[in-house]
């Protein structure tokens, strides 16, 4: 085979597309300087028509669209109704400028002012140049930007999608998305999932297609291939469609081998907001819940009753079920401007985790009361884990203070650092559960900060030192008749999944999306291939060669494409 | 004038669909309506885009005016709305 022209995006939508290119318009000429053919009044009336038009448009595909898009759609017509921007333009037109470059230079203005406000806005950014390109488009008599109309089924390239273009989609003519920019986050990856329409994003490279070219999209594993031999393509299709046969049958099924080891497989969520996703992939209980997303971008800490109603949706979702919480995990590499801890030269290794709340308990205190008050009664599993929990004291000091706050809880540390994962039988005597933080523990171990891209080839669970350190810490709970859980990304990887239970763990937590995917892995393998791929990786000398032991005692994953 | 302060919810803060509902109610109002930090000047609160570069964040308390016709009533909905966290909106 020759060698394929690939280019590498983020991908964001599983599945497979291969087909012609079609290029959404996305850019309109930048309107000229000067006076209009009409007076000020009749420009300033004629840049109020187009706008009107064009929120009386957003409106229309939002009623088609209905759903999540309608209110998207909505909000946008709502900029373009906006009476400040009608403002800006009227001090425009007054002086003189014609109608489509006074609201060009409009919409310049506020979007200046959206992206000095951080990185949430980027996406209210590109709705914003949506309107301003429908507007300006109006005004100069040109071709409006959007999808071209599609005579067959197609991949469509763009920047980056704008609501507005993916609302009214024709799901049988597109076959996949790559777009230029854009993130896991973004517009096109929520509506791209929303549909099942595979997506790549964020993709370096796409805008340069040119239009018909035949490319191949894989939003798996986030490669657009160019000019994609045709063996390939039907490889991969027939990969995608029995790993939509595999999903599909193993249904939300609770998790476990093939032979009938049970792997309960939870779900990590930030808040009651994640909770829907979860239980829609079949979450048997949630595996973290990251309570530090309550204390973020807030000015001062939560109050008990606040915490109180928040845990409480979260518990009442899953009675009858596990819901971990993980207390407080802030530091300075997460500040929080009501804990002044300072800067620190070395926040990794600074207070943070637990640390902090031995520094200022009064917060921990007031978490694990409104934990306590919002489980009675209920028949939900409540129990709750401290983060970078170091040694025995630190581990009897976290009881303690559950104890205190009259919490009637499993009591668990997890295990991040590498002195806790070695001495785990010890810790396992007061703690009642462990949960390994896989990225941390990387982290810890080899050094290797995970913000630092240059080290990135350390950040890998696979890395052998890891898995030493994973059946270090289920026979430390085992010794003591305790379970392991494993809540970081390692879990959500479906051939990893089957290594850490080869390796002793007991349950599995990931983001919810994850869930199909190592469910399929397990069901495809029994507890005896589980234990030989363990075995197998940490013969291994490095991660590569781990990743490729295990896989080759797991055969199935292949023909899954997982 | 009538005035009333309102934290905000846990949540994204004052953006997204929090802010197109408020807006919404607002601008269907024959009041003029103010939104801003206390102590510093409102922006209009029918503007989506100022309302949205407040860039107001949860746990903020934000003060919101109204003058006009049915300003209390309008201000009691407004409140309603500012304090519900996000996921409670229908």
């Amino acid at each position: 085979m020759p060698d394929l022209v690939t280019l590498t995006g983020v991908g964001v939508s599983p599945g497979v597309g291969a087909g012609p290119v079609v290029r959404v318009v996305d850019s309109v000429p930048e309107p000229k300087q000067g006076p209009g053919t009409g007076s000020p009044e009749e420009e300033f009336a004629a840049a109020g028509a187009a706008l009107e038009d064009v929120a009386a448009d957003l409106e229309d595909r939002g009623r088609r669209a209905g759903g999540e898009a309608q209110h998207v759609l909505e909000a946008q017509a709502m900029m373009a109704r906006d009476p400040d921007l009608a403002l800006q333009i009227k001090a425009r037109t007054d002086a003189g400028t014609n109608a489509a470059r006074a609201a060009y230079e409009a919409f310049g203005i506020t979007r200046e002012m959206l992206l000095t406000l951080g990185e949430y806005f980027a996406a209210r950014v590109t709705d914003l140049d949506d309107i301003r390109n429908r507007t300006v488009a109006r005004l100069l008599d040109v071709p409006a930007p959007g999808i071209p109309e599609l005579t067959e089924p197609s991949i469509l390239v763009a920047m980056d999608l704008a609501p507005a273009d993916t609302a009214l989609i024709d799901k049988s003519m597109v076959l996949a998305f790559a777009t230029q920019e854009g993130g896991p986050t973004s517009h096109t990856s929520i509506l791209a999932r929303n549909l099942g329409i595979p997506a790549v994003v964020g993709c370096a490279g796409v805008r340069e297609l040119a239009p018909g070219t035949r490319v191949l999209v894989d939003g798996s594993n986030g490669k657009v291939v160019i000019d994609p031999p045709e063996e390939l393509v039907a490889r991969l299709a027939g990969v995608d469609e029995k790993r939509r046969a595999a999903l599909a049958a193993v249904g939300n099924a609770p998790g476990g081998t093939s032979d009938g080891h049970a792997v309960p497989l939870l779900a990590n969520i930030g808040g009651p907001e994640d909770v829907a996703k979860a239980l829609e992939h079949g979450a048997e209980g949630i595996g973290l819940f990251r309570s530090e997303l309550l204390f973020l971008d807030r000015t001062d800490a939560p109050t008990e009753q606040e915490q109180y109603g928040l845990y409480r949706q979260v518990l009442e979702a899953f009675t009858g079920r596990k819901v971990v919480v993980r207390t407080l995990d802030a530091g300075a590499d997460k500040p929080l401007p009501f804990l002044p801890f300072g800067e620190e030269p070395n926040p990794a290794m600074g207070v943070r985790g637990l640390r902090i709340c031995m520094q200022a308990p009064e917060i921990l205190h007031t978490q694990l009361t409104a934990m306590a008050r919002a489980a009675e009664g209920l028949d939900t599993e409540l129990w709750v884990m401290a983060p970078m929990v170091a040694d025995v004291y630190e581990a009897r000091w976290f009881k303690e203070a559950c104890k205190k706050a009259g919490l009637k809880a499993k009591i668990g540390t997890m295990v991040e650092i590498p002195a806790a994962a070695l001495r785990a039988e010890h810790l396992g005597a007061v703690a009642e559960f462990f949960s390994i933080g896989s990225n941390d523990l990387t982290q810890y171990t080899f050094a290797a900060d995970r913000q630092i891209g240059a080290v990135a080839r350390l950040q890998d669970a696979w890395q052998p030192a890891i898995l030493d350190l994973v059946a270090a810490t289920t026979a430390g709970g085992q010794a003591n008749g305790i379970p392991t859980g494993v809540c970081g990304e390692a879990a959500a990887d479906p051939a990893l999944a089957c290594v850490l239970v080869g390796l002793g763990v007991n349950t599995l937590s990931m983001s919810a999306g994850a869930l199909p995917g190592v469910r399929a892995a397990l069901a495809a393998h029994t507890l005896d291939d589980c234990h030989q791929a363990a075995h197998a990786a940490r013969e291994a000398v490095d991660a590569d060669a781990a990743r490729a032991a295990a896989r080759a005692c797991l055969p199935a994953l292949e023909e899954l494409g997982l | 004038m009538p005035e009333i302060t309102v934290t905000l919810p846990p949540g994204v803060g004052l953006h997204a669909r929090p802010a197109a509902l408020f807006v919404g109610a607002a601008a269907k109002s024959s009041c003029d309506v103010t939104i801003g930090r206390p102590g510093e000047p409102g922006v209009n609160a029918k503007s989506i885009l100022g309302v949205m570069g407040l860039g107001a964040k949860a746990g903020e308390e934000m003060v919101v005016t109204a003058e006009g016709d049915g300003a209390d009533e309008l201000l009691a909905s407004l409140k309603e709305i500012l304090e519900t966290p996000e996921g409670g909106h229908a």
